[in-house]
């Protein structure tokens, strides 16, 4: 799937997205991100505090417990702050 | 008339206004959000960042939502991204209907949404070389979730 990042969480993993096969049991972004913290010190920087990360499954704004499923991609950032 | 966009470039309020303005139109209403210096004059400029494609899906649902929730002739979302300085334009919400309560309200509504639920994000560029994102504030939220409740003004006199 793919993984794009935002904000300082693109930031501190050094990339704006990136395709990845997270493997069998990763089935909520929550366990995604426990996933990708084990990918590498920038990763473990960017989701050392899930409080302030949010989620959006295929573009759709989505709770860090909702299930995956097989999105196509999957977003990952800090609380929005347009306007 | 319905106009949805995310760009680099200005926009020309009055000229978006008067595409606003038609037949059946009996009010216009309109917002327009700058990028605000910092009390000590510190800010350099905001850098905006946004989620290409959701983000557009995203103010295309609050548009529908508005044009459902009052009776709209039409409306337009307007959000530039990238680096702005002070005192340059930012977001343009607005919303014409044939009576002013429903245009004014349904601006209203596009702005406070926009802010709680369009993926953009801030950073501050200081003037002193330091960046900083910005923080959510919880009174945008609180705001935001005010027009689910049943005093929101559905339609204002």
């Amino acid at each position: 799937m793919r993984i794009l990042y935002f904000a300082w969480l693109r930031e501190r993993i050094g990339k704006s997205s990136e395709e990845l096969e997270p493997p069998p049991g990763v089935d909520t972004p929550r366990a995604l991100i426990a996933w990708l913290r084990t990918q590498g010190p920038g990763y473990a920087k960017a989701f050392s505090d899930e409080k302030p990360v949010r989620c959006a499954i295929d573009q759709e704004f989505q709770p860090l417990d909702a299930p995956l499923g097989r999105p196509k991609e999957i977003g990952f950032f800090p609380p929005v702050t347009g306007g | 008339m319905r106009l949805v966009a995310v760009q680099e470039q200005d926009f020309d309020a009055g000229a978006l206004l008067g595409r606003l303005s038609g037949a059946g139109t009996g009010g216009l209403a309109s917002f327009i959000g700058i990028v605000r210096q910092a009390p000590d004059g510190g800010l350099k400029a905001l850098c905006l960042e946004h989620y290409p494609g959701m983000t557009e899906k995203a103010l295309e649902r609050l548009a529908d939502e508005a044009e459902a929730r009052w009776a709209l002739t039409g409306c337009i979302i307007i959000h530039r991204v990238g680096r702005l300085e002070p005192g340059q334009n930012i977001v343009f919400t607005a919303a014409a209907s044939a009576h002013r309560g429903n245009a004014l309200a349904a601006t209203a509504y596009l702005i406070d949404q926009l802010k709680t639920r369009a993926p953009f994000w801030k950073a501050e560029e200081m003037q002193d070389g330091t960046t900083s994102w910005v923080d959510a504030r919880e009174a945008d939220d609180t705001t935001a979730a005010a027009w689910n409740t049943p005093a929101s003004p559905e339609n204002l006199p």
